[in-house]
């Protein structure tokens, strides 16, 4: 686990996870499709970043904060990258309406999660924890942009109508806040987390086209051909730049 | 038998679809020719919003693929209303290169082309997509008094306005250096105290709406959640927008030509805080970007100046007072200064890195009261026939000079010319005021300030934060200044006697016939 260095954030970013979890991957028998986003290079330096017009945030922290473009994880891994079945699903799929919704919360003036997948039609539920002004402006291009303000704790619900990845999402009222919500029609989407690996599972038998995304190094593609409830394993390396 | 009915179909269709995709076809094709005429300039042939002329503008044209747009009576993310796109078309969007067309297109020109413009974008044809007016509401009376105004301020602090439009709401909030649009454009936030320059119009009405549904492609949101989720009232939010629309002037400054400095018996003022301005007219003058000389600057920050001036037969004090979202040099802005040279395509070959730029204003005068209608040149004089300017300077190298300008490349100091200047950074607003005696030794460089004439006078402005320096700048044309002297008495005195000689001889001719017609 990444020293995050914070507790409040932490605890409601993995209260998001549990949040979103329950959503996106109703467990199911199928083929599942694993793997781990390695990282090769010097990783970036993130620069820090200045809290001190917002004390809320600032003193959610006890060491400086800094961006989140690209966490290297100890491991040398790489986190926040997006896996999903890019295509090769049957014709005939159809996904299950998502019951739960999907929380962002803005904690610590920071999106938890920073990355993450998203139904379509399903609630994304944007949350302010943070008590102080955050606006929240999802700039989608096949999907409509919004851009909603919440000056003080307050949950509003939206919902995205077509596949897209990646939506952009930001505050303008803190520069630094970005996020990215990936839009999908399917269930079979992961994000790398604090060890690196993702898992897509209960696929139906075939041949994928997995993409991995990433903010800053782009994405790649592999290819990858399950049967009946086999885990088969896809990798991918990103490297500095 | 399977093919007729494919036939059979394929008429049907045609049928039920064949009228309005005439109607629709013949709009879009004469919309195209109208739109290719007028709009592509600098909407650009794809309504990409990168016409030949969008490269100097900022704000940019919009770009009519995303079909996001500022100015809708519909939720934040929902397309425009027909209405909506018309009232931009037909009335423009105030201080932006967008004019109106009501006059100039007609009205079946004006619908052909908005009925084009929508054809950029996939979603307009996308029936899914809601198009629904928000219920607004109306205006709770009692605007302007004080209960209504300490609500309305209250909710701008607490709905964090100030964040991006400052606690005076001149847009220097603490966030504003970092603002950009969807395309990552730099954007200011509104100067909430110049209303007629807001896009989608200066009423409380149209700032209400604005609250309501976010000004889309922007960093301003729509504050409807907290109406929909009852956080707070619609009475709330219009008291806001009735507090926002108080802090600009009740009416729109008019241009006058002439600047009025009363005579005083005392000294006039020296300092920039001192009282006895809140008793001087201030006059406003418009700031244009400076674009006939290279290199051309056709996105100045500041939009004009409001300057007061007064003397006491001795001595011209002068005012100069305009908004500045940033005291620059300021480290927190010099990105965005890159951002807005980045944008900005320079017609100087040469690319320009951004530079802690400071603050400047320059106060323009001839160096001899001119013969008539003739003056020098209003852009720094010439070389042949030079201006008498005072200039100050913002930062670490402040102060005030008094110079002869020969063309904007050339400016040579006056040393020992007397000048005195004083300025003040308060809440987004440079205020500087200049000391002169009316006369100096040096006749023929400097100008000798004559009391009851027409005194020609120009005014220049830079924003260093916004990359301005040298030619890019804003510029005003040459107005005037009259040092009015004090008006004896008798002037006041003889009209009011003559009055009350007139209205006495009236009463008692009145009272005469009164009684007469009562007698008889």
């Amino acid at each position: 686990m990444r020293k995050l260095g914070m507790v409040g954030a932490l605890a409601g970013g993995l209260f998001a996870l549990g949040f979103a979890g329950r959503g996106e991957h109703a467990a199911q028998a199928g083929a599942t499709i694993t793997g781990t986003i390695k990282f090769t290079g010097t990783a970036p330096v993130m620069a820090k970043i200045d809290m001190s017009d917002e004390p809320v945030c600032k003193g959610k922290y006890t060491a400086p904060p800094t961006k989140e473009d690209v966490v290297v994880n100890p491991n040398g891994t790489l986190a926040n990258v997006f896996v999903y079945v890019k295509s090769g699903l049957p014709a005939t799929y159809k996904a299950a309406a998502a019951a739960a919704p999907v929380l962002l919360d803005q904690n610590a003036c920071r999106y938890h999660p920073h990355v993450f997948g998203i139904l379509v039609g399903q609630t994304m539920s944007i949350k302010n924890s943070d008590g102080i002004a955050h606006n929240i402006k999802a700039k989608g291009v096949k999907n409509r942009p919004f851009n909603i303000s919440q000056p003080m704790a307050m949950t509003s619900p939206r919902t995205f109508t077509t596949p897209e990845v990646m939506v952009p999402l930001e505050c303008n009222v803190h520069g630094w806040m970005k996020g990215w919500v990936g839009v999908l029609p399917h269930p079979f989407f992961a994000v790398s987390g604090a060890d690196g690996s993702f898992k897509i599972s209960g696929l139906p038998p075939g041949t994928y086209t997995i993409e991995a995304w990433h903010e800053k190094y782009g994405t790649q593609t592999a290819t990858v051909t399950v049967a009946g409830t086999e885990t088969k394993t896809a990798a991918f390396t990103f490297a500095a730049h | 038998m399977r093919a007729a009915g494919a036939v059979v179909l394929a008429l049907i269709g045609l049928l039920s679809v064949h009228p309005a995709s005439r109607l629709f076809a013949q709009d879009t094709t004469a919309g195209r020719k109208v739109y290719v005429k007028w709009c592509a300039g600098c909407h650009g042939d794809t309504g990409a919003g990168d016409g030949p002329a969008a490269h100097a503008m900022l704000p940019r044209p919009r770009d009519f693929t995303g079909a996001v747009f500022k100015i809708r009576s519909t939720a934040s993310g929902q397309l425009p209303t027909d209405a909506d796109l018309a009232r931009a078309i037909d009335g423009g969007l105030p201080s932006t290169a967008m004019p109106e067309w009501k006059t100039r297109l007609t009205d079946r020109e004006r619908r052909d082309a908005m009925a084009y413009i929508k054809t950029f974008s996939a979603f307009f044809a996308d029936t899914s997509q809601r198009r629904t007016p928000l219920q607004f509401g109306t205006e709770p009376g009692g605007a302007n008094t004080p209960d209504a105004l300490r609500i309305g301020g209250l909710f701008y602090d607490s709905l964090a306005c100030r964040k991006c439009h400052g606690d005076r709401g001149r847009g220097n909030g603490p966030s504003a250096p970092t603002l950009h649009d969807d395309a990552g454009l730099p954007i200011f936030a509104a100067d909430l105290t110049q209303n007629w320059r807001f896009r989608g119009g200066g009423t409380t009405e149209d700032i209400f709406h604005r609250l309501r549904t976010g000004v889309d492609g922007t960093p301003m949101p729509s504050f409807s959640d907290l109406i929909d989720q009852k956080i707070l009232t619609e009475q709330e939010l219009w008291r806001l927008a009735q507090y926002v629309r108080g802090l600009s002037p009740a009416r729109t400054p008019e241009v006058r030509d002439v600047i009025h400095a009363p005579q005083l018996a005392g000294p006039p003022p020296r300092t920039p805080d001192d009282s006895a301005w809140n008793r001087i007219e201030p006059y406003w003058f418009p700031l244009v970007g400076q674009v006939i000389r290279k290199p051309r600057w056709f996105t100045p920050a500041v939009s004009g100046v409001w300057v007061q001036a007064v003397h006491d037969g001795k001595t011209l004090a002068l005012r100069v007072s305009w908004d500045d979202r940033s005291q620059s040099p300021d480290s927190a802005w010099l990105e965005f200064t890159g951002k807005v040279l980045d944008a900005v395509v320079s017609d100087d070959s040469t690319p320009l890195a951004p530079a802690p730029w400071p603050d400047q204003l320059a106060v323009q005068f001839p160096v001899t009261m001119p013969h008539g209608m003739e003056r020098p040149y209003f852009l720094m004089g010439s070389a042949t026939q030079p201006v008498y300017q005072w200039r100050w300077t913002s930062g670490s190298g402040a102060g005030a000079a008094a110079g002869l300008a020969r063309g904007v490349e050339r400016f040579d100091l006056l040393p020992a010319a007397p000048l005195e200047a004083r300025a003040m950074y308060d809440q987004g607003a440079w205020h500087v005021v200049f000391n002169r005696s009316l006369a100096t030794a040096d006749t023929s460089n400097q100008f000798q300030f004559p009391t009851g004439n027409a005194i020609p006078v120009a005014f220049f402005v830079w924003d260093g934060s916004n990359g301005e320096s040298g030619a890019r700048m804003a510029v005003s044309t040459w107005y005037y200044l009259s040092l009015d002297t004090t008006t004896p008495p008798r002037v006041f005195v003889f009209p009011v006697l003559a009055m009350v000689v007139t209205l006495g001889l009236g009463w008692s001719v009145v009272r005469r016939a009164q009684r007469r017609a009562a007698t008889g």
